[in-house]
């Protein structure tokens, strides 16, 4: 069966974290805030972390949508893409890599910027996700920049199996569609136009009536 | 059944605009309230019963009345987080009438003077994130949010902040570390939000589906919408229906209706006539109930009489063709996956459990496991700072208690099954053995 978390990098003794059983480099430098004046930041990642503190009274507010930015900006959640928004933000890289790595929206590897999350949770492996996942990613194979991976509940059980192809929801996906997805993936074109949820009307048979 | 509130005309093309809510009434209940003393709007809010709709049930209107009267500043903080397996109601409050819950949540700022608001939406919902922030764009180009509106001399501010993944964020004290900027780690309570909440100011966290029932409950009156649903359980629900069902979706319903009508008057029940094996009447975190529990009384006390609860109201069919184990694998990855670390009952508790079942699936089970399994659930359950591994545990015990006979005969199975592969493989290794000293 199609493993979900696969994509998780794993350590010693199962950890997420690399090199925890390493003993610290005391020798090396504590970490420091990114120099502003030396630190080059694109200016449009630049306006997009001080648009998004404006929004908070507490700058640290704005970590998450600082990292959204850059993994913008570079297609994943790059160390120098950190070390810019951290100069931005006056803080230092590591209190925003400790934020990103808690999140499985962040990519902290680049791994294609096309992005497909297909939903392996319940509902939907009921209703055969792992065979979707499989299905798709054999029909993948090693397409340039597409990131797909199994995610757990999408919130779109009602389309289920479902697939979440660069946040569009689609679903429910057969597996004789497979085929024309993947196209559409590798193409950048409009996933499954008429299977998208946003266009599916409510299932209430009260609503229909008014 | 009475008129859909939340749902009515939900399908209305354009109804996620602001002059298409305007042109059906929308913003009037704002109005109606911005013109009450604060306190009796907390108690109109109190006298409607309603319960909170993310999962715990607690009664709004008293929520609201735990939050401190004075001069600090305060928020109100919509959660919008919707990660919990099965639930997909409040994605089409969002997508179809933001408005709505917009003028829910400036009632409810209104009500505690909270003039700093946040939705917190998870991540994965792009699109209705989208839409969400171009409705509270337009809100505040009309004048609904801002400086003193409609008139009044009420302040408010509200902003939509996206999360990037993470379940434990829908836990409130989760959403407001995530809120802040940091990993989504639940706190210790007390002391409680209402008190200490979102930058250390007192705070009160609704669900998506709560705060869009405020501007009903002002338009009928708090009689008017108690008189809806049963005793403790009033007003309309939205239950997501999804897994083995003709026609999953989203319902509105009466409180109170019979658990048989929804899964199989509304949803159609399980495809080509097959039996249900079980369902989970609220959400994955919630114990699951058998087809004898179909009878049960869809409202928050009768679904608790039944040994399970009504959570977020997301109904997941289960038909006989599935196998507990694997549904028991499912869950416990999940949580595994989902734990964020902080408790070790949670996340030790969750590892093993996945561990457990997947020797269940390999064939190196023993019938003592289940034993050992459910003995991890009962000392997770009320040992940690959050609800989320009591969240699998209740789930998993369930499975275990009710379906123990398919568990110990796939047990069984497995283990022949990999005892007949073993002794083949030992078969084959001798006669190479033989050829050797041959």
């Amino acid at each position: 069966m199609a493993d979900a978390q696969r994509h998780v990098a794993r350590f010693t003794n199962d950890s997420r974290i690399p090199g925890w059983d390493r003993a610290a480099d005391l020798t090396k430098e504590p970490a420091v805030v990114p120099d502003a004046a030396t630190t080059e930041v694109p200016a449009e990642l630049r306006a997009a972390i001080e648009d998004a503190v404006r929004r908070f009274p507490v700058g640290d507010s704005a970590f998450i949508p600082a990292l959204y930015a850059v993994q913008e900006q570079y297609g994943w959640c790059s160390p120098e893409g950190i070390e810019q928004a951290a100069s931005v933000l006056g803080r230092t890289p590591a209190a925003l890599t400790a934020v990103a790595t808690f999140y499985d929206m962040f990519r902290m590897e680049p791994l294609g910027r096309k992005t497909v999350y297909v939903c392996t949770n319940i509902s939907c492996s009921l209703c055969g996700a792992d065979e979707l996942l499989e299905a798709l990613e054999a029909e993948l194979g090693e397409a340039p920049d597409v990131h797909i991976r199994g995610f757990e509940c999408l919130g779109a059980c009602d389309i289920a199996p479902m697939a979440s192809v660069n946040g569009i929801y689609v679903g429910p996906i057969g597996l004789d569609q497979v085929p024309e997805l993947a196209r559409q993936i590798v193409a950048g074109d409009d996933p499954l136009p008429a299977k998208q949820l946003i266009k599916r009307p409510c299932a209430d048979p009260k609503v229909a009536e008014k | 059944m009475t008129d859909t509130l939340l749902f009515k005309g939900i399908d209305e093309p354009g109804l996620n605009t602001i002059d298409v809510y305007l042109a059906r009434g929308g913003y009037e209940q704002l109005g109606r309230a911005l013109k009450m003393e604060r306190e009796d709007l907390i108690t109109e809010l109190s006298g409607s019963g309603l319960r909170g709709r993310g999962g715990a049930g607690f009664p709004m209107g008293k929520k609201a009345s735990f939050i401190p009267k004075g001069d600090m500043q305060k928020y109100v903080v919509c959660n919008a987080d919707e990660s919990e397996p099965g639930t997909f109601k409040d994605r089409e409050l969002i997508q179809k009438n933001p408005h709505q819950l917009i003028e829910g949540l400036i009632i409810a700022a209104y009500a505690i003077d909270a003039t700093i608001n946040y939705i917190y939406i998870r991540g994965e919902y792009d699109q209705q994130a989208d839409i969400l922030d171009a409705s509270i764009a337009e809100a505040r180009e009309r004048g609904f949010l801002g400086e003193k509106i409609l008139g009044s001399d009420f302040s408010v501010q509200l902003e939509l902040s996206r999360g990037a993944g993470a379940y434990i964020c829908g836990e409130e004290t989760g959403l407001l570390d995530s809120l802040e900027g940091k990993r989504g780690n639940p706190r210790l309570k007390p002391p409680f939000p209402a008190n200490e909440g979102l930058f250390n100011g007192p705070t009160l966290i609704n669900n998506v589906e709560t705060l869009s029932a405020i501007p009903s409950i002002i338009k009928l009156g708090a009689e008017g919408y108690a008189a809806i649903g049963v005793k403790d359980s009033s007003g309309t629900k939205l239950v997501s229906i999804s897994g083995n069902v003709e026609r999953p979706g989203n319902y509105e319903i009466e409180l109170g209706t019979s658990s048989r009508e929804l899964i199989y008057d509304l949803a159609g029940g399980p495809v080509d006539g097959r039996a249900i094996k079980c369902w989970f009447p609220g959400g994955s975190s919630t114990p699951v109930l058998t087809a004898d529990d179909l009878d049960v009384g869809y409202d928050y006390d009768s679904i608790a009489a039944a040994g399970s609860m009504l959570g977020s109201g997301a109904i997941i069919v289960v038909d006989e063709t599935q196998s507990v184990v694997e549904l028991a694998y499912k869950l416990a990855k999940f949580y595994a996956h989902e734990s964020c670390g902080k408790c070790t009952p949670c996340r030790e508790g969750t590892r093993w459990t996945v561990h457990m079942v997947e020797r269940i699936k390999d064939g190196t089970a023993t019938p003592m496991d289940l034993d050992i399994m459910a003995a991890v659930q009962e000392q997770i359950i009320g040992h940690c700072l959050c609800v989320l591994g009591d969240a699998m545990a209740m789930p998993i015990g369930s499975l275990i208690a009710k379906f123990r006979d398919e568990f110990e005969a796939e047990i069984e199975d497995n283990r022949n099954e990999r005892e007949r592969k073993l002794a083949e493989e030992f078969a084959a290794a001798e006669v190479e053995i033989e050829g050797i000293s041959a």
